[in-house]
């Protein structure tokens, strides 16, 4: 996947966790559990979408590298078989 | 209409499943009904056939009011007598066939205000005699007397279940008097959808009503409770890097959050110390024999919804997982079923997420008790006269001191805390 298609793919699982966030107003490098108030139930969801529709599973132990949308889209673009 | 929380009055049927003539089974969603803070499920707890529905689409009518009749296959009860009204499960009682149809509801207020139901005009569906009849009919009669017994508190019941081979029941919340200004039903939009443009309008209303409705509760609940708190510090090491390693093992799907072990130790406390669980009416406390833990759940967009979760103590931390998975994305998506909201005992508010250290809760009427817990965090801890740095949550208690004091909740406290020095046991 290209980063692009990542980082639609993940604002797209976010739409389906927070449909009521502006996602247009979100700061790329900030914390999204500030910005769109997720709880531990959100972001295992996410989680599971995020493996679901990249393959990536990402390990408890790497939650913090994966908290802003850059970092997500980093941290996936490392492991996505394409990345590679 | 089934009660769906303590702070319902009365609900809107707004979609039925069924026709008559269809063949339910046990656990069947029948209807939608839209309430004040969502749209939710109602379900059948019985297997039979749908005689009669009594309620339109779009009639608000109050809890307790019958939806429907629902008959045991091959019954004939429509063929040559007038068709039975059913129970409502909190009687747990067989379904009668009686000659005048009336809800249970107005059926025992007529029988609390003397009201003899040959005599009364039912303007219900079919000519079924509702609350509202058997008032009027008991303030013509009493115009010059008044009636001495005041008005029958509207009681709870799941209007559609024949419950005569039921299992023993799950207990049912008495409903608490209704508030004075309880808000009128709004209408229902889930709240987790996107939302269009023109309706806008509407979901700020339920959200209003929600509020309004959430805040009479709370004032109930304060006005009436002797609230006690009590808040002790636990020591959540060994239950985090137990449940950080069985993660590790676990598919994502399968993991766990420590949402799910906080509930098992409250649900298995709240086992070992029945004050904390059950209903208190009229200062009379009635221990229930489910745990049936409600979690306070925030709503996207404003809200807020206790579902319960049945028989925590008893469930596997997998099955927990499960369920919470399932209320939360439910009291999200407006989807919640009505054995979700009956009936909880005793509920968690978890506020953790959002940063709260402290949680000072506000009891969920009728229940006694309400468990808080806030945000993990790492403090110094001294233990046996060392010094380290351990991951810990502050929980609180508010309890009911009409049910309870201070000794017992210090009991129930710690017995939350011993559950989770042992998770493995959980």
């Amino acid at each position: 996947m290209s980063e692009s298609e990542i980082r639609a793919t993940v604002l797209g699982i976010l739409t389906r966790i927070a449909p009521e966030a502006d996602l247009t107003a979100l700061d790329p490098d900030v914390e999204w559990q500030d910005q769109l108030d997720l709880d531990s139930m959100n972001l295992l969801t996410m989680m599971v979408d995020i493996e679901r529709a990249t393959g990536v599973t990402v390990p408890e132990r790497d939650y913090p590298k994966v908290s802003t949308l850059n970092s997500c889209v980093a941290y996936l673009m490392s492991r996505t078989p394409v990345a590679q | 209409m089934p009660v769906l929380g303590a702070d319902m009055e009365r609900g809107t049927l707004s979609r039925w499943r069924v026709t008559e003539g269809d063949h339910v089974t046990k656990g069947d969603i029948i209807a939608d009904v839209d309430t004040d803070k969502a749209t939710m499920e109602v379900e059948v707890f019985e297997t039979g056939v749908v005689e009669r529905l009594l309620v339109q689409e779009g009639e608000t009518v109050p809890v307790g009011t019958a939806l429907a009749v629902l008959v045991a296959a091959g019954e004939t009860a429509m063929a040559a007598s007038p068709s039975p009204v059913l129970a409502p499960s909190g009687d747990r009682a067989a379904a009668q066939p009686v000659r005048v149809e009336a809800s249970p509801l107005a059926r025992r207020l007529a029988a609390k205000l003397g009201v003899d139901l040959d005599a009364v005009r039912g303007t219900g569906p079919r000519g079924a005699i509702t609350r509202g009849d058997v008032e009027q009919a008991a303030s013509a009669v009493s115009a010059a007397t008044p009636p001495a017994t005041p008005p029958a508190t509207p009681v709870a019941a799941l209007s559609v279940a024949v419950p005569a081979e039921s299992p023993p029941a799950r207990a049912t919340p008495p409903t608490p008097a209704p508030a004075e200004s309880l808000p009128p039903p709004a209408t229902a939009v889930a709240a987790h959808a996107p939302v269009p443009a023109s309706t806008h309008g509407a979901d700020a209303d339920r959200r209003a009503a929600m509020r309004r409705a959430t805040g009479a509760l709370m004032a109930r609940s304060k006005q009436q409770i002797p609230h006690y708190y009590l808040g002790t510090h636990i020591d959540l090491g060994h239950a985090l890097r137990w449940m950080e390693e069985a993660n590790l093992e676990r598919s994502v799907a399968q993991r766990l959050i420590p949402a799910a072990l906080l509930l098992k130790a409250v649900g298995r406390a709240a086992r070992d110390v029945p004050q904390m669980n059950g209903f208190c009416v009229d200062d009379e406390f009635r221990i229930v024999d489910g745990v049936h833990v409600g979690v306070a759940t925030s709503l996207r967009g404003g809200g807020l919804i206790a579902p319960a979760i049945h028989d925590v103590d008893q469930k596997s931390l997998d099955q927990l997982m499960e369920d919470l998975r399932d209320v939360v994305e439910r009291a999200r998506t407006g989807t919640l079923r009505s054995s979700q909201m009956s009936d909880p005992t005793i509920t968690v508010t978890n506020l953790g997420d959002q940063g709260v250290e402290t949680v000072f809760g506000v009891i969920y009427a009728p229940q006694v008790a309400l468990v808080g817990f806030g945000r993990v965090i790492e403090r110094p801890w001294a233990e046996n006269g060392l010094l380290g740095v351990r991951r810990v949550v502050h929980a609180t208690l508010s309890a009911d001191h009409r049910v309870s004091d201070g000794h017992i909740g210090g009991r129930f406290l710690s017995a939350i805390s011993n559950y989770l020095q042992e998770p493995a046991s959980l």
